[in-house]
Formats: C-alpha cells, sequence, structure tokens
C-alpha cells in the first residue's frame, strides 16, 4: 500500500504544478501540423503555376481544411476520445506530409525546379483522380478479379499439393521432381508459351498468377505438414483418430503458421506477375494503365496508378495478416504488420 | 450389444494386460539393437505397476507396444485376452511432455477423444467432468501456452480420462514437473486410480516414486531389458515416504539397479 502512495504522490504533484506547460506538449506537435497543410495550401496560392492544372485553387481549398481539421481536433483532442488520440498519435506524420506536400509544391508546380512533365505536381495527380476517374476505377476492377482469382486457384492447389506430398510418401515420389523442376522458374518466363496457349490472355494470365502463388504455398504447407512432431500423431491415434483425422485434424492445424508464410511469399509474387501480364497481354487492368499512360507520356497518371496500386497491394497483404492473426491467435509473439 | 458392453465396462473398470515373451529391437543405421528380452507379465485388472529400470533400457518402448503405437519383433500382447493391433482409447497413454495441441484451447484439447471416435457431440459433458477431475475447470478457455508444467500436464491426464480408459500407459508423466507439483500430482494419480478403478502402467525411473504409487514394481535390467524382480508392495495408502517397509524396498531395488553404495 505504502508503495503506491509513495510513487503515485509525486506524479499528481508534478502534473499540477506544470499542468500548462503539459498541454501545450502535448498539442505542440498538433498545431505544428496544421501550420504545415497550411503552407501547403499557401504555397499552392503563392504565385501563377508554371504549367495548365485546373486543380490548383481546390488543393488549396483542401489543404486549408485539413490544416483547420488537424489545429481543432489536437486542441480538443483531450475531448474527441479516440478520435484525438489516434490523430495525437499521427502528428508526427502529418507534419512531415504537410512539409514534404509544401515542397514538392513549389518545386513542380511554381519554380519547376523538377522537370516537367517527369515530375508532376501534386494537382496534377489530383487532376487524374477527378477527370479519369471511370478509367482508373475499371482498371482498378479489372486487377483485382484478375488477381483474385489467380490468387484463390493458386493458393488452394498449392495447399492441397502441399499437405498430399507431406503426407503421403506415394504421392510426393510423384510430386516432388515435378514441383522441383517447374518451381524455382519464375512464372514470367511461361508468358510467352501461356499467352499462346490459353484461348485468352485472361486465363493465360490467371494460370501464371495461379502458378506464381502455387509454388511457395506448395513448398511451405509441405514442410509445415513435414515438420509437425510425430508425438501429436502418437497422441491423436491413441484417443482413438483415424488417418483423416490426423490429416485434417493435427497435420493442418500445425501446419498453419507455414502456410500463411506461402501464402504471404505468393501474394508477393503474384503483384509481380499481374502487371507484367497486364502490361504485355491483357488490355486491362493497373498494369496495362500504367503503360497507356506511358505511351501518352502522361505522367500524371502513372503516378496516381502507382499509388492506388500500392494502396492495392497494401491493403491485400494488411487482410492476409488480419486473417492470420484471427487463425493463429493461439501463436505467441506473431509479427505486426 | 452396445448396451451389454457398457454395462460389462461399467463393472469391470481396469482391463487385465497380458505380455507374453515379447522381443524388440530397433535399426540403427542397419546394426540391430536390441531392446526388449522375452518380457513376460501378467497384470491383474485394476493394478498399479510401476517399471522400473535405468534410462535408455527401453521401458518406453514397452509402453508403446502395449498402446499399440508400434508392434513387437516376436511375442504377444494381449488386453483382456483380445490381441494388441493398434491404438485404441481404451488403452490411453500419458507422456512425459504433455503433448497439447497448441492451437487448442484446453477445453478442446481434452475433448480430443471423444472427437476423434465421433461422440463428442452427444457427450460434451463428459469434457468438462474430466476437467473437474483434474480441477481446470477455470482454464478451459486458456491455451496451452498459458499454461505452467503442472497444468499442462493435468490438461493431458484430463484428456486421457475423458475416455474412461480401462488401462492408463503413464511414460514418466511427472518426470519434467518440479518436486513439490510432482508429490501433489502423486497423491492425485492414486486418488483418481482409487476412485476409477483403471489399470495402470507407470514408467518411471524414480525408485520412491514407484513405491508411493503402485502395488506393484517390475524391475528391468540395462538395455535388452529383462524383468529382473518384481515386487509386491503390500502397504495402505495413502503411503508414507517415511514407511520403514518402503525403505526396506527401496534398499533393495537399488541393490537390484546396481546402486546400493549409494544407500
Amino acid at each position: 500500500m505504502s508503495t503506491f502512495s509513495l510513487s503515485d504522490a509525486p506524479a499528481g504533484g508534478i502534473a499540477r504544478s506544470s499542468g500548462l506547460a503539459d498541454k501545450l506538449r502535448e498539442v505542440a506537435p498538433g498545431i505544428a501540423a496544421a501550420l504545415a497543410w497550411a503552407a501547403f495550401g499557401a504555397a499552392c496560392l503563392v504565385r501563377e503555376d508554371v504549367g495548365d492544372w485546373s486543380r490548383t485553387t481546390d488543393l488549396a481549398i483542401a489543404a486549408f481544411v485539413i490544416a483547420g481539421l488537424v489545429l481543432v481536433v489536437s486542441v480538443a483532442a483531450a475531448q474527441l476520445g479516440r478520435v484525438g488520440s489516434a490523430l495525437r498519435k499521427r502528428s508526427p506524420w502529418l507534419l512531415a506530409l504537410g512539409v514534404f506536400f509544401s515542397l514538392w509544391e513549389l518545386a513542380s508546380a511554381k519554380f519547376a525546379w523538377l522537370p516537367l512533365p517527369f515530375f508532376p505536381p501534386p494537382q496534377a495527380i489530383i487532376e487524374v483522380y477527378t477527370d479519369d476517374l471511370p478509367k482508373l476505377l475499371d482498371s482498378v476492377v479489372a486487377s483485382i478479379k484478375l488477381q483474385l482469382g489467380g490468387y484463390v486457384i493458386g493458393a488452394a492447389i498449392g495447399f492441397v499439393t502441399g499437405v498430399s506430398i507431406g503426407w503421403s510418401t506415394r504421392i510426393g515420389y510423384w510430386v516432388h521432381p515435378v514441383l522441383r523442376f517447374i518451381g524455382p522458374v519464375p512464372a514470367t518466363a511461361w508468358l510467352p508459351i501461356a499467352f499462346f496457349t490459353f484461348p485468352t490472355s485472361w486465363s493465360a494470365s490467371t494460370f501464371l498468377i495461379a502458378l506464381a502463388t502455387g509454388f511457395p504455398v506448395t513448398v511451405l504447407t509441405w514442410s509445415g505438414v513435414a515438420s509437425v512432431p510425430t508425438a501429436y500423431y502418437d497422441v491423436a491415434r491413441t484417443l482413438g483418430a483415424r488417418p483423416w483425422f490426423l490429416v485434417l485434424k493435427v497435420a493442418i492445424p500445425a501446419a498453419l503458421p507455414h502456410v500463411f508464410v506461402g501464402l504471404f511469399m505468393g501474394l508477393g509474387a503474384s503483384f509481380a506477375v499481374l502487371v507484367i501480364a497486364e502490361m504485355i497481354g491483357v488490355k486491362a487492368g493497373l498494369g496495362w494503365y500504367l503503360q497507356w499512360a506511358q505511351g501518352w507520356a502522361a505522367y500524371a497518371n502513372m503516378y496516381a496508378a502507382l499509388l492506388v496500386m500500392s494502396l492495392l497491394c497494401s491493403g491485400a497483404i494488411t487482410l492476409l495478416f488480419k486473417t492470420r492473426d484471427r487463425v493463429l491467435v493461439w501463436q505467441k509473439g506473431v509479427v505486426k504488420w | 450389444m452396445v448396451a451389454a458392453a457398457e454395462v460389462a465396462r461399467a463393472q469391470v473398470p481396469g482391463a487385465a494386460i497380458d505380455i507374453a515373451h515379447v522381443d524388440h529391437a530397433f535399426d540403427i543405421d542397419g546394426a540391430e539393437l536390441k531392446v526388449l528380452d522375452d518380457v513376460s507379465l501378467i497384470v491383474e485388472p485394476g493394478e498399479f505397476v510401476a517399471l522400473l529400470g535405468p534410462s535408455g533400457c527401453g521401458k518406453s518402448t514397452l509402453l508403446r507396444l502395449i498402446a499399440g503405437l508400434d508392434k513387437p519383433r516376436s511375442g504377444t500382447l494381449r488386453e483382456d485376452e483380445v490381441g494388441i493391433r493398434g491404438p485404441h482409447p481404451s488403452r490411453v497413454v500419458v507422456f512425459q511432455d504433455p503433448t497439447l495441441f497448441p492451437w487448442r484451447t484446453v477445453w478442446d484439447n481434452v475433448a480430443l477423444g471423444l472427437e476423434a471416435q465421433g461422440i463428442l457431440k452427444k457427450q460434451r459433458h463428459r469434457v468438462d467432468a474430466a476437467l473437474d477431475l483434474v480441477g481446470l475447470t477455470d482454464f478451459k478457455n486458456a491455451y496451452p501456452h498459458q499454461l505452467s508444467g503442472g497444468m499442462a500436464q493435468r490438461v493431458a491426464l484430463a484428456r486421457a480420462l475423458v475416455n474412461d480408459p480401462k488401462v492408463l500407459v503413464l511414460d514418466e508423466p511427472l518426470g519434467k514437473l518440479d518436486s513439490l507439483t510432482r508429490i501433489a500430482m502423486q497423491a492425485e494419480l492414486v486418488a483418481l486410480w482409487q476412485r476409477k478403478g483403471f489399470t495402470t502402467l507407470l514408467v518411471t525411473h524414480d525408485v520412491e516414486e514407484a513405491l508411493v504409487l503402485a502395488n506393484r514394481v517390475i524391475v528391468l535390467s540395462d538395455r535388452p531389458a529383462r524383468i529382473k524382480a518384481d515386487i509386491v508392495v503390500d502397504r495402505p495408502y495413502p503411503r508414507h515416504r517415511g514407511d520403514p517397509h518402503l525403505a526396506d524396498l527401496r534398499r533393495q531395488i537399488l541393490g537390484l539397479l546396481g546402486l546400493e553404495a549409494t544407500w
């Protein structure tokens, strides 16, 4: 009891004596972030653009609105609960972004220190999102459809193959050499063959994405199943488990941590195949959009599409990790994405 | 027919184990390593038999044969006059490591046997009863990594007992526990055995543990294991570690193991 009161008393005393200084220290990063965004807005209006961009004023207004919101939320953080603390945690990043955007605006649109048209200003990219939205959205949908189809097929086949060769030496005898022979070849190397053997470029790309996903998923599922301690099987067998129970309720759950590593690696590999397949064969999707934008020297469109692509890929990986955290809740200390 | 079998099981909880002329060997790098040499042993229903021997002598191998996890090179093993051909939930093993499945909660671990036999849906109460028996009802939703060593071994015990085994096969189940937990769990084991009446086979290399727990102590030789002595421990439970009769037996057994000088 006495230890608690000892440690509590001085802390309370300090808080009371320097309450104002503490308050200032707490809101300072938020105010700085608001100032940086206001500076960004001012940078948009400081002089005429060197080029012809239509969204400069809109961007300036948006920057001022963000600055105002950041200011209000960070000053009233205590009253706003979760929103307030979330913003407070991100204030340093908001500050850095505001500074970055201000410099970018000045270096591109206002003084052209960065060579145009290779480095378009922020308003040019905003313009893509507002004016070329339908085409961009179509590309996003096409990419997601292609990626999802190929990934799901590849992951499913890889998982079943991995479990089979990890479990049955007879299946392993036949599949293992094929896997060793074909697996390490980059899936993109199959591109020319796939595009003339498959009826459509879409099915060819699905096949390639499935191939890129399937290899790591197979290998890691297999190693996961193969590394299940035999003691687990002994325990289950003495309790009356039959072979199917051993596969479904012992081998697969025990192998799941490995399977998720395979799914993660497969996702990375399949993104690469997706973009290349879209650039070369499929006439849709973000990869194709990038290629098309480059053909027209529409550099702002390229940056805009790249940004969307990075959001999608990062989102896919976040989704995978969230799923893993739910499924593998029994594990200690899993890596947080 | 099933009902009749249930009744028969209820009347005689323990099964007899008949081990006749069992030889066993392992192949290690082409060389044959003999581990069991003409082992014959009859365990009466409901007996508590300890198998005592130096480490690596083949005690655990004998248990794996009784559990049906391995098949002997020669000789026969029978449970109630029926040949042992493979594992069966009437003979459940508790291993030295608890080997709980880390992806299952305590409750789901205990439910494993009933689930494997496809009778869990109708008999969920048996899982609750088994957890209650080992005093872990409050931990039923915990995952194995959250348990202490003693708690994990209790869960392993509950996982075995939920099947109402006729024979409980214990492979040094207390070997890795600290000495206080160990003494507490020895008492719990005796209480469970007396209450349930199953036949118990305990492998251990702890002479005192064997004497405190068992009706009979079988002393095995160095590898390949042969039966050196079959000692009846005719003392009432609960036994006291300081009982002079047990001390005599202990001296006798240590002598058989070639360790009388240390006494």
